[in-house]
């Protein structure tokens, strides 16, 4: 799926192959993920799509179905596999996830634990951040949930970046042998706590923690218990705001009745034209943006704390 | 097999947790109030408060260790590694006895400076008879009339006031991408072009920044978006640094992270190659599109096709940036550092990593053979931070150097330009999934009955405009 496979490397050159994992892009918000499969076909309201048109393509091109509609054909990453995974649980987007990347301080190289696994939309992005030579061992207490995932990662070929157990982290803990092993450790349990004096044993000095958490109260708890072994104890909260852009005709009369809604944003405009006195009676178009109206109003709160520097 | 790896891997200086003579260092002094990038060695020194302290210390020591200012035996300070285990949790007793204290107040306090009965002449008496920081400001609050009727938390911060003067503490971190990008946006985030830590790693997600990459970057806040990608690359990949005009950005930033230096080209002779860095031009006369680039981009038109000429002649690739960390910086310009805490952040330690850039020339270029992989391979992402540019006119001729499917991330602190772009590249068809972002992050205090989002927040950290090119000739 990734980078860690140079074979499998987006190129000029690089075509679709039999086998391959495309994401068949509809609209921003309609992706799915396919097997590319020599004999198989694709069904969705634009037609029927033959897997044997895709073969020998470039990535990144527009494909027809046999009514004439068409979708476009993308290499996966993380976060298009974050739009069309199937949700086993209620998943990370990306503006958490980017985060906590980032905050966790994750490297080539590095080596992370994760409870629970979820749905594995952080986990492949943290896959990505450790390869080529890191590892995500990942843990769910949930056997169908891991074993799912698990056939997700070996389907993105991720196999050899991250593992899958079934383990119930909060009551028992990581395992031993991951002890002082860690770069980081990221929790998304109900109980956070239960498993925080584990995974402060994972954690190799000035490791860092994460825990994701819904609800306040599940922090405050967190952060009593992190108090012990840890500094640094930061909770932050990341949304998105996203934004809609659109060429708007603007009325550039002035004082007339029935003046359009159009007309408020143009008035830099009017500004502009002062000079001339020739009314332009014409509309002038221009590109506007604004906020898109909905949006998520909360995913969770991130925790992030150091383990203590004992020398 | 695994466990071959890791061991490997913490010997590979990058995320080395422990610091080695040479080593770049964040120094956080007193939580946050002073942030000083350094380079450790035998000779450098700092000054903390009016007292000179050689780092020498902090060589060989383990990230995230804390330092007290301590006075020796003949007089002279000297950095003291701290272990905060040992002092109890007060945040955690004033939890306890939160109960207890919810009938104290503040309203017999008189602000009338006579609380303390110590005087400057008593601390600095103490001082001379070997008294620690701890001591100081143990004594400090005996003698304090009103320390007592205080509420908990507010004798809490009093400690903490009179420990940051007395007994300064230096916290030793990494220099990752993180850490940078916080310390200038906190005190100089013009520099980085406004680009919060979360908008920082929006874009390397976005744009799909992994080992193996080979990233094509317009980075002209200062190399922070380019330390930041290499760091994510590991030493696999690459990184292709363009610039338009005669003269490469400034990459100063580059040179605080950690990359490559003795220790880690020994180990990884053969994994991790230099983190190629180099100029388009080549590529843009190749292709013939530099007149269309340039033309309308630059503002000193026939500097730059003279320069363009120049190129072509000697068909040599220029380097924009020069190969990482050869240059000693030497930490002494840092006590001469005027010493009002924010300042020293650029003067002592920025300053000086400016002036060995340039008098360093290129170290790697990018080798002939490496640019035809870019050019017959593309790019697999793409990031642009170019404030000063014409962002559609610059993506216009970017995006075609980038495979199919690539993503792209473009950063600007303004939204009119992105949406711009979005719309241009939505009606010329040159990509899809386009989406103009916004991050916002807001920090909570949580304490037990005194949970709420912090009072201070920072309001804007840039607009993302991503998406992903799409194989455009069908």
């Amino acid at each position: 799926m990734f980078a860690n496979d140079p074979s499998k490397k987006i190129s000029f050159t690089r075509c679709i192959r039999d086998g391959d994992l495309v994401i068949v892009y509809e609209r921003h918000d309609t992706l799915k993920a396919v097997k590319v499969c020599e004999g198989s076909v694709l069904q969705n309201r634009f037609g029927v799509f033959k897997h044997s048109d895709w073969i020998g393509k470039p990535f990144g091109i527009k494909v027809f179905s046999n009514k004439g509609g068409f979708v476009y054909l993308l290499a996966p990453t993380p976060e298009l596999w974050t739009l069309v995974l199937s949700h086993r649980t209620q998943i990370l987007y990306i503006a958490d996830i980017s985060f906590v990347i980032m905050y966790l301080e994750i490297v080539p190289g590095c080596v992370v634990l994760e409870s629970g696994t979820g749905s594995g939309s952080l986990t492949t992005s943290l896959a990505r951040a450790v390869a080529p030579s890191g590892h995500v061992y990942t843990f769910d207490f949930h056997e169908l949930r891991a074993a799912s995932a698990r056939e997700d990662f070996e389907k993105m070929g991720l196999s050899n970046l991250a593992t899958v157990a079934v383990r119930d982290i909060q009551g028992k803990g990581f395992p031993d042998e991951y002890c002082g092993m860690a770069d980081s450790v990221f929790l998304d349990l109900p109980q956070p706590w239960l498993a925080i004096p584990s995974a402060g044993k994972m954690l190799k000095q000035d490791g860092i923690l994460c825990s994701f958490s819904p609800c306040v109260e599940q922090v405050q708890r967190s952060c009593e218990t992190l108090k012990s072994n840890f500094t640094d104890i930061r909770t932050f909260e990341i949304l998105l705001r996203t934004y809609e852009v659109q060429e708007g005709k603007l009325d550039n009369s002035q004082g007339e009745e029935g003046v359009p809604l159009g007309m408020r944003p143009c008035k830099r405009r009017q500004r502009s034209s002062e000079g001339s006195n020739v009314l332009e009676n014409s509309t002038s178009t221009v590109v506007m943006a604004r906020p898109c109206s909905e949006a998520k109003g909360h995913t969770g709160y991130l925790t992030f704390a150091r383990l203590k520097c004992v020398s | 097999m695994s466990e071959n790896i890791h061991q490997i891997q913490s010997d590979c200086i990058q995320n080395s947790r422990v610091t080695w003579e040479g080593c770049s260092v964040l120094l956080d002094i007193n939580d946050g109030d002073r942030l000083v990038f350094a380079r450790l060695s035998a000779g450098a020194k700092l000054k903390i408060g009016n007292k000179n302290c050689s780092l020498q210390p902090l060589i060989g020591c383990a990230f995230g260790s804390v330092f007290r200012v301590e006075t020796g035996t003949g007089g002279e300070p000297y950095l003291s590694i701290f272990n905060p285990s040992v002092k109890g949790n007060n945040i955690q007793d004033i939890g306890d006895c939160q109960t207890a204290d919810e009938l104290r107040d503040n309203r017999v306090l008189i602000d009338d400076n006579k609380a303390q009965s110590l005087t400057g002449e008593d601390i600095n008496e103490m001082r001379r008879q070997g008294a620690t920081g701890d001591e100081i400001v143990e004594a400090l609050i005996a003698n304090s009339s009103t320390f007592e009727k205080k509420t908990l938390f507010s004798q809490e911060k009093y400690r903490i006031k009179k420990q940051k003067k007395y007994a300064p503490k230096v916290l030793l971190r990494r220099p990752f991408a993180r850490s940078i990008c916080e310390a200038y946006f906190k005190k100089y985030p013009s520099r980085i072009g406004f680009l919060r830590v979360d908008a920082l790693s929006l874009l390397l997600s976005m744009a799909n920044v992994s080992a193996n990459s080979d990233v094509l970057l317009v980075d002209m806040l200062g190399g922070l978006l380019t330390g930041a990608v290499a760091e994510r690359l590991g030493g696999v990949g690459s990184v292709c640094n363009t610039y338009l005009g005669s003269t490469p950005y400034p990459m100063d930033i580059v040179r605080i992270f950690n990359f490559n230096n003795e220790i880690c080209k020994r180990y990884f002779s053969n994994q991790i190659p230099s983190y190629k860095v180099c100029s388009l031009w080549g590529m843009f006369e190749n292709q013939g599109i530099v007149r269309s680039s340039l033309d309308d981009l630059s503002s000193t038109q026939n500097g730059s096709q003279e320069q363009i000429a120049e190129h072509k002649d000697s068909g040599n690739m220029k380097s924009s940036i020069s190969d990482q960390i050869s240059s000693p910086v030497s930490m002494e310009e840092i006590s001469i550092a005027p010493e009002n805490g924010i300042s020293d952040f650029s003067h002592a330690t920025i300053s000086p990593v400016t002036k060995s850039c340039r008098s360093l020339k290129a170290g790697e270029k990018a080798q002939p053979e490496v640019i035809k992989l870019w050019k017959e391979n593309g790019f697999t992402s793409l990031i642009i931070a170019a404030p000063d540019l014409n962002t559609w006119r610059l993506v216009k001729d970017l995006l075609p150097l980038l495979s199919n499917s690539a993503p792209f991330a473009i950063y600007h602190q303004h939204l009119q330009p992105l949406a711009i772009c979005m719309h241009k590249l939505q009606i010329e068809k040159m990509a899809i999934g386009l989406q103009i972002s916004e991050p916002w992050l807001r920090e909570y205090q949580i304490l037990p009955s005194r949970t709420h989002p912090c009072m201070q927040m920072s309001a804007f950290g840039g607009y993302i405009l991503s998406g992903i090119k799409i194989n455009s000739s069908n």
